[in-house]
């Protein structure tokens, strides 16, 4: 039977190595198919997140030869080529801290996006069924098709190389705050968020981010480049600054003021970190 | 215990589950006032809900369009649909409350942030569905889960609650006869945890891990359906377990994966090996829907572009009809090579698909290397739903023990004998409401209980246990006993001599699994996890084979060879029970309760 090898890390935060595992090529069989046949045949300890199998939960995201992938979604066939050379390496994603194999800290993702408070309706539309044309939502729903699979924010060197998590919100969370600022009905100033704590300056448009989409969201081009555009309308606009200074125009005087909204009531809570042996 | 460190949480209600069901109560408890913590096994928004694609089925008539739309629905229609798909085996009450309660719901969905498709009136879109008579399926293009879910995520993260992500709970603690908290461990970790609460609400989903070709996850165990089991909780319906007619069976890789019904909804053929439309084949429209389907696969074609002058072909029966169809050609030796049946839409062209099932067309495009805008897929009906579960209360969702509230799919008495495409999305916000509220009224005229940890020891001991061990079986090698013995006869087509075969089977293994063995290890082991979740699965696939074994009849998606008709004098008007008596499962068969003369005016009104 036809086989190929994979390399996968095992370890966690104290360090760790590749062990290489050789598993039984099926027709159309993906990396998350070969994990599995390792933890039911070979290592029953192997850890990996993974819950649809179908790319659509955005769980078992991990660096396949080198590349940000969903497991479930990366096909041996297409790596058959490389595996003559070399193992199939799979690791997890580099720019958490790592618990355990395949499986990484993402919780900070969930504490930035509890400060991104949801949908706020405009007060004429609140309580009432919706009136929103197709083509006035379609952007929105572009950005609404994101999975959490994070491997944008995996990838984003903000986050990557100079592990500015304090200063950034990453991709994902643009994109987030790009379909609310976008929704024909939010009447919430996100401008203001995207503008302080969001970090939308530290992204230099690399594009990397759109590069791993498994959604193939235009997560540069629709989303944080036109952010960064009523940012900088909004509060780095020299004529803009003058009028408003004069007293001539109120600064976002359409939208809600951000602060108006209470926000990061949600805990995640974390697990003691006394590993249990 | 006393050597065991482990950690406490109180809340005053506690959700055990974070999909569409347990996010909805979570945000109805702390609308009521309550502190509410969220315990999940996955991350945080990646539950079984992110799977549904076809839609919402609420009867808000939207559709306007002069190509049949959704005028005249009302929530008497979706109340007799509901109930006629799920051969009445369901609680008129739910579904009454259901049917009323859903476009309101959908509403609310809108304003806490879902972006649904929209009507040329800028209204949210529906599409048509099998067995509802309307187009009635809110619907985001084929993800509509995903919708759901992200929208409830960032509305219950917005009101506030505390999430514990990736904890495994086993055991739910009891002060007497009360449920008052629950019991896991940290799957991160291996620590154990204690969550203290006023009301709990199992939100866990269903179970379909015990079959092999499955849509189902490795979370869907059935550990919360077992904890309210032990907890003392009454099961319903049990035997009543979905099999999704058009699951990919080729290639294996895809194997269990789901082709929505939308692909049908949206026009899709299912042929058998000689290229026919076979469910055209008069015999395949069961008596209570003759008359409301094509007849000939013309009259089909024309319901493509006139869906007010035609009638929709069959394709569109109820998921049970179908898949009983599907696997009839197949046992007829009209299958593919790989065993299953040709679902083809290729011929509505290539934009088409693109614009209206897109998530479908990237999933084969990308996982499986087929075009479905120019070949067929191959399908195969594929465990996918549990109408059976914890019986609750239509009003609260209070379950038959005090302090525990049950919603969704782990619910039961709403889909009955079988469940109708987009109910379950309407399901979970309905009732995960509800539960939600329920709980919160019991926690606020509650004060916590009284905890006494000698009860944990067994489960303690249970958990250790195969760490510790020298010897025992590797959980993985019992699972997949299990799966082939349930895959072989418990699955669609049922008798009585394989339903023995597989219960003598369970047994044995329920044996065997006494003594379990793994490798490794606490920290995220799944192994390890492995041991604790194959003893849920068999004590529910235990119960899930005496149930099948008791109905003598043929009832949605009970279907039994050796009883081939339905028996409506009979099993028509009783539910099974399970319960646990001492350690023994008692099934015991219950009337259903009395339709007041209003509903069942209601229902012959519609026909």
């Amino acid at each position: 039977m036809e086989t190929i090898t994979l390399s996968v890390f095992r370890g966690d935060a104290a360090g760790g190595v590749f062990q290489t595992y050789e598993v039984p090529v099926t027709p159309g069989m993906v990396i998350l198919d070969a994990i599995h046949y390792i933890q039911k045949n070979l290592d029953t300890t192997v850890a990996c997140r993974w819950n649809c199998k179908a790319a659509k939960c955005g769980s078992c995201s991990a660096e396949v030869n080198g590349k940000p992938r969903l497991m479930c979604k990366t096909r041996v066939e297409d790596l058959k080529e490389d595996a003559k050379k070399a193992p199939i390496r799979v690791m997890p994603m580099r720019a958490f801290p790592i618990i355990k194999d395949l499986v990484t800290d993402v919780s900070w993702n969930y504490r930035t996006a509890s400060k991104i408070p949801p949908l706020v309706p405009k007060a004429d539309a609140a309580g009432k069924p919706f009136v929103m044309q197709q083509v006035d939502v379609d952007r929105v729903q572009e950005f609404r098709k994101c999975i959490e699979c994070f491997l944008c924010q995996d990838v984003c060197h903000v986050i990557r190389e100079h592990d500015r998590k304090d200063a950034f919100f990453g991709p994902r969370q643009m994109v987030r705050i790009a379909a609310l600022e976008m929704h024909p009905i939010d009447d919430l100033n996100r401008r203001e968020q995207l503008d302080a704590e969001g970090g939308i300056g530290m992204c230099n448009i690399t594009k990397c981010c759109t590069e791993v989409c498994p959604e193939h969201i235009h997560i540069t081009d629709n989303a944080i480049i036109p952010l960064k555009e009523r940012v900088a309308d909004t509060y780095f606009d020299p004529l803009r600054g003058l009028l408003t200074k004069l007293g001539v125009m109120k600064r976002d005087a359409i939208k809600q003021p951000f602060e108006s909204v209470e926000s990061n009531l949600t805990k995640i809570v974390q697990p003691t970190p006394t590993a249990m042996k | 215990m006393a050597m065991e460190p482990y950690d406490t949480f109180e809340y005053d209600v506690l959700v055990v589950g974070a999909g569409g069901a347990g996010l909805r109560a979570v945000i109805a408890a702390r609308e009521a006032g309550c502190s509410v913590g969220v315990v999940c096994k996955s991350l945080l928004g990646k539950a079984h809900t992110v799977m549904a694609e076809g839609g919402v089925a609420a009867a808000l008539s939207n559709m306007r369009n002069p190509d049949g739309g959704s005028e005249g629905d009302s929530w008497k229609t979706h109340f007799a649909d509901t109930l006629k798909g799920g051969a009445y085996l369901n609680n008129w009450r739910t579904v009454e409350i259901f049917a009323k309660e859903a476009p309101e719901r959908v509403l609310e969905l809108e304003q806490y942030g879902a972006v649904f498709d929209r009507t040329p009136e800028g209204l949210i879109a529906q599409r048509p569905f099998g067995g509802h008579k309307y187009r009635r399926l809110n619907h985001v293009g084929d993800r509509t889960g995903l919708e759901l879910i992200r929208t409830m995520q960032d509305k219950a993260v917005g009101v506030g609650m505390n999430i514990h992500m990736e904890v495994t709970l086993t055991r739910l603690l009891m002060d007497g006869d009360r449920v008052i908290g629950a019991f896991g461990y940290y799957r991160e970790t291996g620590r154990f945890v204690i969550f203290k609460a006023k009301a709990v609400v199992l939100a866990t989903g269903g179970w379909g891990r015990m079959y092999m070709y499955t849509s189902n996850s490795w979370e869907g165990t059935g550990d919360g359906l077992m904890m309210g089991y032990e907890a003392g909780a009454e099961l319903l319906d049990m035997e009543m377990i979905q099999f999704h007619p058009t699951g990919m069976i080729w290639p294996p890789g895809m194997r269990g994966i789901l082709v929505t019904e939308g692909v049908r909804g949206e026009g899709g053929f299912l042929k058998n090996s000689k290229g026919e439309r076979f469910m055209f084949t008069p015999e395949y429209t069961p008596e209570r829907y003759k008359g409301q389907f094509a007849e000939t696969p013309e009259e089909g074609m024309k319901w493509l572009d006139d869906k007010k002058a035609n009638r929709r072909p069959p394709e569109l029966l109820p998921r049970d009809e179908v898949a009983r169809a599907i696997y009839k050609e197949i046992l007829a030796g009209r299958g593919t090579e790989h065993g299953g049946v040709y679902l083809d839409v290729s011929h509505r062209g290539a934009d088409y698909i693109k614009r209206k099932l897109p998530s479908m067309y990237e999933q084969f495009h990308e996982l499986g290397d087929i075009d479905i805008t120019k070949q067929p897929m191959e399908v195969f009906p594929t465990i996918h739903y549990t109408m059976g579960g914890i019986k609750t209360e239509p009003e609260t969702c209070s379950t038959t023990v005090k302090g525990l509230f049950a919603a969704g799919e782990v619910a039961a008495g709403l889909h009955g004998a079988n469940r109708l495409g987009g109910n379950s999305l309407s399901d979970i916000i309905v009732f995960g409401k509800r539960a939600g509220e329920g709980a919160a009224q019991f926690a606020l005229n509650h004060s916590h209980g009284t905890l006494d940890a000698a009860q944990l020891d067994d489960e303690i001991d249970l958990l250790l246990s195969p760490l510790e061990s020298t010897r025992g079986e590797n959980p993985y090698t019992v699972h997949t006993e299990l799966q082939e013995t349930m895959q072989k006869n418990a699955m669609i087509a049922r008798t009585e001599e394989g339903l023995k075969e597989a219960l003598a089977k369970v047994l044995e293994l329920q044996e065997r699994a006494v003594h379990l063995k793994v490798e490794g290890d606490r920290c995220y082991n799944p192994g390890w996890h492995a041991a604790r979740d194959v003893r849920f699965m068999l004590k529910a696939s235990e119960i899930i084979v005496r149930c099948a074994l008791d109905r003598k009849e043929s009832r949605g998606a009970q279907w039994r060879l050796d009883y081939p008709d339905k028996d409506d004098a009979y099993w028509g008007k009783h539910n099974l029970i399970a319960s646990d008596n001492g350690g023994e499962v008692k099934v015991e068969p219950r009337r259903l309760p009395e339709m007041p003369e209003e509903l069942k005016q209601v229902l012959a009104e519609q026909g």
